[in-house]
């Protein structure tokens, strides 16, 4: 190679790196995905790396809301017995392509029924490939819900369901729901590669898959032919950056545009940053404690409603949140439709409470608090909640101990109706239905389960059940608040906080939404010149 | 010598099997049963759990487990990983060369410069050069990798500006993985700057990772030549009218070399614990991170395999470390 060609070569390359740093978004992510394939995994780590930005859903959530928008699907009839969903797909939708494989044929019905068939289907042959457990699609009780997905035409695809669920149409719009090309699983099991879909994924979404390197950085290019609003940018890169800290600096150096998860402690030097905007927005879940609403004194709704007055809420969130939580008064969070804003809380008044159990007969009572061995958005510090819990209990001559236990112990003794003690433990929301918060962890079908407080009221449990099959918002909204009355009454756990989710990020990022659900999505996010 | 490596070899078949039963038994000891970390607050129904436990195979006996993991590891299959549903061979040689360049640099960095500090601090014993190096020595040897790493990266890449903060390449390059060194693959990408950044990027965890081993290093060269430097045999060479450089450098170091060379072999193990730490912060995709989430993850089979293959690596290090004593000695290859 002659020295002319290699400085040509060289000057090339500098010129293209140039610009495409210029159009690239550069997101710290917090860890590596576990993979490609989101109906495999349900971390939100891997979901942001791949649901999002590589594939489309039959519904989508428009950002920022947990609004249900048309997606793959054009428009959709729900029968008139809620049994049965007929989606009308969208024409001329394109599937990425790799190395490996070029689409001959857009998106069609045989795609969602293979999408759908491989996770429920123990024949399909894609039901077994890199080790398919479709957690998410068993834990959303699809297997019962789904009787068939049935063909009408290439654009029409009818699902027939067991019974009316309310929350069906959102549940297409999350991460297990995203759509593969069957075309592709096809001619990767041909290739006797199979797991091609989950290393080198093809979707139709606004970015195509680059190339991954573990730990480090995960690389995706605009697609131009997008059915949509096409990305603003022309790549966008995702630098894995597991500390906290790190990400800091690496914002505030320019090395990142966008950041995830900041320390609670660092988010006042970040707001008091001039290069540095800082997002903010109450997270998609709740932290409570839950009582064991079937062992005396606790199935007292008295008692309870004596030991919530008891809780210094605003200290936990100034001390475990760092500011960075709200307080929770009810078990939805405020971000969510059927919010009831009316429900007034508990208030912090030990003098009240301590008459109030003395009324109740209850002296000299002690108690076991549970604290989470594990981190979560919804309890940053469970320990220390609870050593703040303990001594608010003390002021009103209740003595709690503390106990812990490794993780995976702690969910599965936490179920136990016989538990001694309350439980602190929280949700964080799959699909943005009340549904999904208050059938899953109040519902009676839940005793003995994730209903934590082993608490099952009729009249709240008919409550639900009736809001799960009308399809109509309205009013099912009027249900959950009427719901959310009776659980304040009840009161069966304390609830504690939300927490609210903050997104630093460069001041020439423009267009970002912090999404209620917890994802991070980058197709509308562009960048200021 | 032959004899000699043959038989250091042979030692190998013992410790392999003990380090397979370790591992396997280590992770399973811990409490957390993997399906249900896995599942998490979601939960899931006992059905669905028996499904689970039979897929990964906990159904069965642990004898009847471990019998065939020690197979598999003997057939060179190490498992899929729970979580990536990877092979866990695969991951590991992803990962692999990303440690590896990072702990040779740091063990050049702490050889370097640790060696001749050492030498020149026990010539120069109990003058100003020599304390104020073995009282550095101790204060490296004594700070958390954590603060370190941080300290030097607000002030060279916050405050300074002077080194990238993380990874191994900055973003603007991209080049396939060749080998997965990055300073060979940016070199052979052929694109320009890319060695120079990939450089910059090895700078401050090199700094960190070796700081403990440069420590070691520089005290126990000091101590061995300061043992060495009293023998009657460098008195002779003095006496001789040597001159003091072929002294220490020749005579005195070649025979403080032993002791020495243990330290540096030992000191791998510590490289890849530190590695842990010092990957952790550089968002340096190496096996010390990937061994850590997935204890935490409770991945049975990446923590198995992942053991093995570092005690494996430790194991042919202290090997190459015994065979270079034989170089150095040639006392110990004879007996």
């Amino acid at each position: 190679m002659s020295l002319k060609h290699v400085l040509t070569t060289s000057l090339l390359m500098a010129a293209l790196g140039g610009a495409a740093s210029a159009q690239s978004l550069v997101y710290c992510s917090e860890g590596s995905p576990e993979g490609f394939d989101p109906a495999l995994y349900t971390a939100g780590t891997t979901f942001d790396a791949s649901s999002h930005p590589i594939f489309d859903h039959l519904t989508e959530f428009k950002v920022g809301t947990t609004e249900v928008l048309p997606g793959l699907a054009e428009s959709w009839e729900v029968s008139e017995d809620g049994k049965t969903v007929t989606f009308n797909l969208r024409k001329g939708v394109k599937f990425h392509s790799n190395d490996q494989f070029t689409p001959t044929r857009d998106f069609n019905a045989d795609d969602v029924i293979f999408t759908f068939d491989r996770q429920g289907n123990p024949e399909n042959p894609y039901n077994s490939v890199s080790g398919g457990t479709f957690e998410y699609f068993a834990s959303m009780s699809m297997p019962e819900l789904v009787e068939s997905i049935e063909k009408v035409d290439d654009y029409t695809v009818v699902f027939h369901l067991t019974r009316p669920e309310a929350p069906f149409l959102a549940n297409m719009a999350m991460d297990f729901a995203s759509i593969q090309s069957k075309e592709y699983a096809d001619a990767m099991m041909e290739a006797g590669t199979p797991e091609m879909l989950n290393q080198a994924p093809i979707g139709t979404g606004p970015f195509t898959f680059q190339a991954y390197q573990k730990d480090a950085v995960i690389r995706y290019l605009r697609n131009d032919e997008y059915f949509g609003d096409k990305a603003k940018v022309e790549s966008l890169i995702f630098a894995i950056t597991p500390d906290a800290s790190v990400r800091y600096q690496k914002v505030q150096a320019g090395e990142c545009h966008i950041m995830a998860y900041p320390n609670p402690a660092d988010v006042q030097a970040m707001k008091d940053d001039e290069n540095i905007v800082v997002m903010e927005q109450e997270g998609l879940n709740v932290g409570y404690l839950a009582y064991n609403t079937l062992v005396p004194p606790f199935d007292n709704a008295k008692v309870r409603k004596a030991l919530n007055m008891a809780i210094d809420k605003q200290s936990i969130i100034d001390v475990v949140f760092q500011g960075s939580g709200q307080i929770a008064k009810n078990p939805i969070p405020p971000t969510m439709w059927s919010y009831n804003d009316a429900i007034e809380d508990d208030a912090y008044d030990p003098e009240a409470a301590k008459a109030m159990l003395a009324e109740e007969g209850v002296e000299n009572l002690s108690m076991k608090i549970w604290a989470m061995p594990v981190q979560r958005p919804y309890n940053p510090n469970a320990r220390r909640m609870a050593e703040l819990m303990q001594a608010d209990m003390a002021k009103v001559g209740v003595d709690v101990e503390i106990v812990s236990y490794e993780w995976g112990e702690y969910l599965e003794r936490s179920k136990d109706k016989d538990r001694d003690g309350a439980v602190l433990l929280g949700w964080t929301g799959d699909n943005g239905d009340p549904d999904n918060f208050l059938a899953v962890l109040l519902g009676c079908d839940g005793v003995g389960a994730a209903n934590r407080a082993q608490w099952c009221n009729e009249e709240f449990d008919a409550k639900l059940q009736e809001a799960k099959v009308l399809s109509d918002q309205a009013a099912r909204a009027k249900l959950y608040e009427e719901a959310q009355v009776i659980f304040k009454e009840q009161a069966p756990w304390a609830t504690i906080a939300h927490s609210v989710v903050y997104m630093p990020m460069r001041p020439e990022v423009e267009g970002y939404v912090v999404h209620p659900l917890g994802g991070h999505i980058f197709n509308q996010v562009g960048l200021k010149q | 010598m032959l004899n000699y490596v043959l038989s250091r070899l042979l030692t190998f078949i013992p410790t392999f099997i003990g380090v397979t039963l370790i591992s396997f038994s280590f992770i399973r000891a811990l409490p957390g049963d993997p399906i249900v970390v896995m599942a998490g607050e979601r939960g899931l129904t006992d059905e669905r759990y028996a499904e689970l436990s039979a897929q990964f195979g906990f159904d069965r006996p642990i004898y009847v487990q471990f019998w065939e993991y020690l197979t598999g590891v003997l057939q060179g299959d190490l498992g899929t990983s729970f979580v990536t549903k990877r092979p866990v061979w695969d991951e590991f040689f992803a990962l692999f060369p990303a440690t590896l360049e990072l702990s040779v640099c740091a063990m050049i960095f702490a050889v370097v410069l640790g060696l001749p500090a050492g030498v020149i601090a026990a010539v120069n014993r109990g003058k100003l050069f020599d304390r104020a190096l073995m009282s550095t020595a101790l204060v490296g040897y004594s700070m958390p990798i954590f603060w370190w790493a941080l300290l030097l990266i607000i002030v060279f890449s916050g405050n300074l500006g002077w080194t990238p903060v993380s990874g191994r390449i900055s973003l603007m390059y991209y080049f396939p993985d060749a080998t997965g060194f990055m300073l060979i693959d940016s070199l052979a990408s052929g694109q320009k700057g890319a060695f120079a950044s990939a450089v910059q990027h090895l700078l401050l965890p090199t700094i960190v990772l070796g700081t403990i081993p440069l420590a070691v290093i520089a005290r126990q060269t000091r101590s061995a030549m300061l043992e060495v430097l009293g023998e009657d045999y460098i008195r002779t060479a003095r006496a001789k009218g040597m001159s003091p450089g072929r002294i220490n450098g020749v005579h005195a170091l070649r025979n403080a070399m032993i002791p020495v060379i243990t330290v540096i072999g030992l000191s791998v193990g510590t490289l890849l614990a530190g590695a842990i730490l010092t990957e952790t912060i550089f968002s340096w995709p190496g096996i010390g991170k990937w061994m850590v989430d997935s204890i935490f993850r409770r991945d049975y089979p990446v923590v198995q395999g992942g053991l093995l293959l570092i005690a494996v690596m430790v194991m042919v290090v202290n090997l190459t470390v015994d065979m270079l004593y034989g170089v150095i000695n040639p006392k110990i290859r004879k007996r």
